[in-house]
């Protein structure tokens, strides 16, 4: 192989443009880094009685539209309540008496935040906590329940016969 | 009789003892010899041209069988996921799951293990017959360190070549899905990139498979580069050499992804 000096530079040049490129292909077009990290934002705080199965990078949601992510997850030591960090994209603002629930969406799909603004004047500014949540729905919790009311029921209905 | 068991039986033991002993002096060498590679790092930067001929090499002529692999990969992840997908009407997740199948394991793994055989055993051959045909020897009678001339820009080139190798790999093999995906089987386009979108993480997937591919970029480069200096000087030695180097890169990288995917995915959140 006797390349000369430039023909191999262009070449590890060239090389070395279309790796870089390619990087730049998988972060922007599959990664969509459009709105990683370099999108400002603030915290806002919500405590949930249960969090069902909820996961840190959730997406937040407000009708249906990705507005931030959910950035950690911790229980309250004194309320025994979980205490999930909320990262809201800087431009978007929610009013003082947002309802934040746990939604999921579809029958096994993820588990992701709604926030359902209110018409308070008044917005939640960072560190904000969101007064009004809804706990997650665990599956097994409503089957107990379930069973327990029809077995209420049964047995009143043959109590009522006696 | 019973003396000639006994002595079977110490004989057997001095071979294990044996064997122990070069095995472990063996990896002590292999580490000062890595230690002394690293050191020279500043000489494979200080004389670029000789770095960037090893990236000419290793990265440039491997560029076809990369972006060969990748795009046919790609495609048969395509039809294979698919094929199942479908059943659980889910195949507009084509997209993502080709993606991070890609990003997180294959681009990485397989871009390494061809890089393994098509770069690093030139890289052992290359060394190995210089070391048999006493280059190396001349070089140092002459005062100029085989280690900072041969082995560093080698050892550089292999690291630099490997995660961009590897990224075309995974960008290849994503063009090949969105080919069958998309343009054979009809997928809507819309659905396949969004799907992706959501569903890859810059820091958590992308990152991580970059780490992945620059540690193994190390590793290969550090195996094909010893296994060439410490080959025996003769024809025989350069080819067992060769030899080892596919097979040790090839076992380190499949080691490595182990580990490093213990540490990197394992229970988020």
């Amino acid at each position: 192989m006797n390349l000369n000096r430039s023909a191999l530079d262009l070449w590890v040049g060239v090389f070395v443009a279309v790796g870089i490129a390619a990087i730049l292909f998988l972060a922007l077009k599959v990664g969509n880094l459009v709105n990683f990290g370099s999108v400002p934002g603030y915290r806002l705080e919500a405590h949930f009685d249960n969090i069902g199965g909820l996961k840190a990078r959730a997406p937040v949601k407000a009708a249906g539209v990705v507005v931030g992510r959910v950035e950690s997850i911790k229980l309250d030591p004194t309320s025994y309540q979980a205490v999930v960090t909320l990262r809201i994209d800087q431009g978007y603002q929610f009013t003082k008496d947002t309802i934040a629930s746990i939604l999921t969406s579809g029958l096994l799909g993820d588990v992701y935040i709604g926030l359902d603004p209110g018409g308070d004047p008044q917005m939640l500014a960072d560190g904000g906590k969101v007064g009004k949540t809804q706990s997650g729905i665990v599956l097994e919790k409503l089957i107990g329940q379930f069973l327990f009311d029809k077995a209420a029921t049964g047995s009143a209905a043959t109590g009522g016969t006696k | 009789m019973l003396s000639a068991v006994a002595n079977g039986f110490v004989s057997a033991l001095r071979r294990i003892g044996g064997r122990t002993v070069t095995i472990v002096a063996w990896l002590g060498y292999a580490t000062r010899f890595g230690a002394a590679v690293i050191l020279e790092t500043p000489a494979a930067f200080s004389r670029l041209s000789l770095t960037m001929r090893e990236i000419y090499f290793s990265g440039v002529l491997s560029l076809v069988i990369i972006l060969v692999s990748g795009l046919f990969v790609g495609m048969v992840l395509a039809l294979q996921g698919y094929d199942v997908l479908q059943r659980y009407g889910a195949a507009e997740s084509l997209g993502v799951l080709v993606a991070l199948s890609l990003v997180r394991e294959l681009g990485p793994v397989v871009a390494g293990l061809l890089f393994a055989s098509r770069a690093g055993s030139a890289i052992t051959a290359e060394i190995g017959l210089m070391k048999a045909t006493e280059q190396l020897s001349a070089m140092e009678m002459m005062a100029v360190d085989p280690l900072a001339r041969v082995v560093a820009p080698r050892f550089w080139g292999g690291i630099i070549s490997m995660p961009l190798l590897a990224a075309l790999f995974s960008t290849l093999g994503i063009f090949g899905a969105y080919l069958v995906g998309v343009k054979l089987i009809g997928i809507d386009t819309g659905a396949f990139w969004s799907n992706m979108q959501a569903g890859v993480d810059f820091r958590y997937d992308i990152v991580n498979g970059v780490i992945k591919s620059i540690v193994f970029g190390i590793a290969v480069s550090l195996i094909a580069v010893f296994e060439g200096y410490d080959a025996r000087p003769t024809a025989e030695g350069v080819s067992t050499a060769t030899t080892r180097t596919v097979v040790e890169s090839s076992l380190a990288i499949l080691g490595l992804d182990f580990v490093l995917t213990v540490f990197m995915f394992r229970g988020v959140g």
